[in-house]
């Protein structure tokens, strides 16, 4: 292909001895444009030719906007619980040496492992009013399963792990150094992790925050068991795409999906731009 | 783990690593990741298996063997013999592609490839709805050819295939690019043709991250939930997967059958588990990403 051509300059590729490049990125292309961006290209194209009138009225009905209100708040609030916490876990896993840490560290990834539906039946069981933990709640007055509550519960669940893999690598490269030079200049422990460490773990952080709170925003299947599922109070918006789908309502579910589609795609830029804006600070992202 | 760090303080020096935190602040901050995962993590897994055999080892049993748990199960197990291969040779593609050449807008094709983990399940379930619904170009066409997309198999190994998409060539990438191709160079030099230096030595080369890939992806094509449940038409015994059965189980109130069937799910998560970190510890196969 290009390798072949005397062109000096700009060139779309290198030469390489490697043989293979048509057939790979061949294959690749063509099999990420048929499952994913032609499926993708219909929903925008479908929703596009609903007219922007129509679509600016399905967006703004007062279900939709709750749904995407408790859809964005509880996410927003889990991933703001996960960073705290996972970075702590992070932070445990990569300093500290104790039995059973080995154990620990394999068991964060068990939300990427189980099937978000025994996440959202368990997780409800434990939290209804009778169950191992809501039993010991409810004389408290504190309800949690059916109320956007357990929204916040299932979504903690589903992005711990995003924070904890994202964080923990990029502490594992701390420079031990770093520390001992803030000691010797004086700085007490405390002032070392927050005024020296945090802010170069910040990028990692935010971004595994990011990661959670986009899985958050879309998550489904843990969160209907125990979300109770009220409209206006507790009905999340991905919810509301399958309720409108199962009413044959498809423009108002093309209308909350593609709402849904373009936040999420202005937060995976908004994720790229950190990454690369802290491979470019700390050489790491 | 009180003991421990009484017997790691009595061995430190007298003055204290100034690059490290007291043993009180240590010992409260392992107790509180150890708290926070148990009431997150553990407790809802141990209340999975113990739910499931509440009524005892029979009803679990007669949950698990009722034909309908049984046609899940087939079905399940059929989306995923299906959509990892399809997805695993994807991943090498493309990893050979990413890993081994530079071209302009390589960057750009890895974030289209990662698009995937930014789609709710749900839409990614709509999508195909909009593309082969009544309603479409595509679905009548179909179906005058006697074609069924929507509720049925196609339907729901098409969702698997796109929620599970990028996981293959998420851990190939970044383990290839590090190998470089220097390995793939020898072999040419020493003759291989190219099909000889990718089975010979680049398959060899990458075949535990390879596994790894195709583990996560595994796990996620049969515990997928959403997009599966938008596509599927919830037909019992016949377009049901694991998950969906498991929810239909639950709203009928037969809450323990749902637990029952749910083990097997969960079974397979900690086989999963177990599998990736053998690998991890033995290989180095590398972290599982943040991106999952």
């Amino acid at each position: 292909m290009a390798n072949t051509s005397f062109a000096t300059g700009w060139k779309w590729r290198q030469a390489s001895v490697i043989p293979g490049f048509g057939l790979s990125l061949g294959y690749t292309l063509s099999y990420l444009v048929l499952i994913i961006l032609i499926p993708l290209a219909g929903l925008v194209w479908h929703t596009a030719s609903l007219g922007l009138p129509e679509l600016a009225s399905l967006a703004t009905d007062s279900r939709t906007l709750n749904a995407l209100r408790i859809s964005f708040g509880t996410a927003m609030a889990a991933a703001f619980v996960n960073a705290v916490f996972g970075v702590i876990v992070a932070w445990v896993l990569v300093r500290y040496d104790f039995p059973g840490r080995r154990f620990v560290d394999a068991a964060v990834d068990l939300p990427f492992a189980l099937p978000t539906a025994v996440a959202g039946i368990a997780l409800t069981t434990l939290y209804a009013p009778k169950g191992w933990i809501g039993a010991w709640l409810t004389p408290l007055g504190i309800k949690i399963a059916y109320t956007p509550l357990g929204i916040v519960i299932a979504l903690i669940f589903i992005g711990l792990p995003f924070v904890v893999r994202t964080v923990q690598p990029v502490m594992e490269e701390i420079d031990r150094q770093v520390e001992e030079a803030a000691a010797t200049l004086g700085a007490n422990r405390f002032q070392t992790i927050f005024r020296v460490l945090l802010p170069g773990l910040f990028p990692a952080i935010l971004t595994g925050f990011a990661l959670a709170f986009a899985r958050g925003v879309g998550e489904y299947g843990s969160v209907i068991f125990i979300a109770g599922n009220i409209p206006y109070v507790s009905e999340i918006a991905p919810l509301l795409i399958v309720i409108r789908l199962e009413e044959f309502n498809y423009p108002a579910a093309m209308a909350v999906a593609t709402i849904m589609l373009v936040i999420s795609f202005i937060m995976l830029f908004i994720i790229n731009l950190i990454q690369a804006w802290s491979r470019k600070r700390y050489g790491y992202a | 783990m009180a003991t421990l760090d009484h017997s790691n303080a009595a061995a430190a020096p007298r003055f204290r690593d100034a690059a490290t935190e007291p043993p009180g602040a240590k010992f409260a901050l392992i107790l509180i990741a150890i708290l926070f995962l148990a009431f997150f993590l553990a407790l809802p897994l141990v209340s999975v298996f113990f739910e499931a055999f509440r009524k005892g080892p029979e009803a679990f049993w007669e949950a698990i063997s009722e034909p309908d748990a049984l046609a899940a199960i087939r079905l399940t197990l059929l989306v995923a013999v299906i959509a990892v291969p399809l997805n695993l040779v994807f991943g090498v593609a493309a990893a050979w592609a990413i890993a081994k050449f530079e071209f302009k807008g390589k960057a750009f094709l890895i974030t289209l490839i990662d698009l995937p983990f930014s789609v709710s399940p749900v839409i990614s379930g709509l999508v195909f709805v909009v593309l082969f619904g009544t309603h479409s170009v595509l679905g009548p066409i179909l179906n005058s050819y006697g074609i069924e997309i929507l509720f049925a198999v196609p339907g729901i190994v098409l969702a698997t295939v796109f929620v599970t998409f990028p996981f293959v060539a998420r851990e190939l990438i970044p383990l290839m690019q590090e190998q470089g191709s220097g390995d793939e160079e020898a072999a040419l030099s020493l003759g291989a043709s190219g099909w000889q230096a990718f089975w010979y030595v680049t398959v060899p080369n990458i075949r535990w991250g390879l596994l790894y890939g195709v583990l996560l992806c595994n796990a996620r094509a049969m515990g997928e939930f959403g997009a599966v449940s938008v596509v599927s038409g919830h037909i019992r015994g016949v377009t049901n997967t694991m998950p969906l059965h498991v929810e239909i189980l639950y709203n009928e109130y037969n809450v323990s059958a749902a637990f029952a069937v749910a083990t097997l799910l969960a079974g397979l998560a900690l086989v999963t588990l177990g599998l990736k970190t053998v690998l991890e510890l033995r290989f180095g196969a590398g972290n599982a990403g943040g991106r999952h």
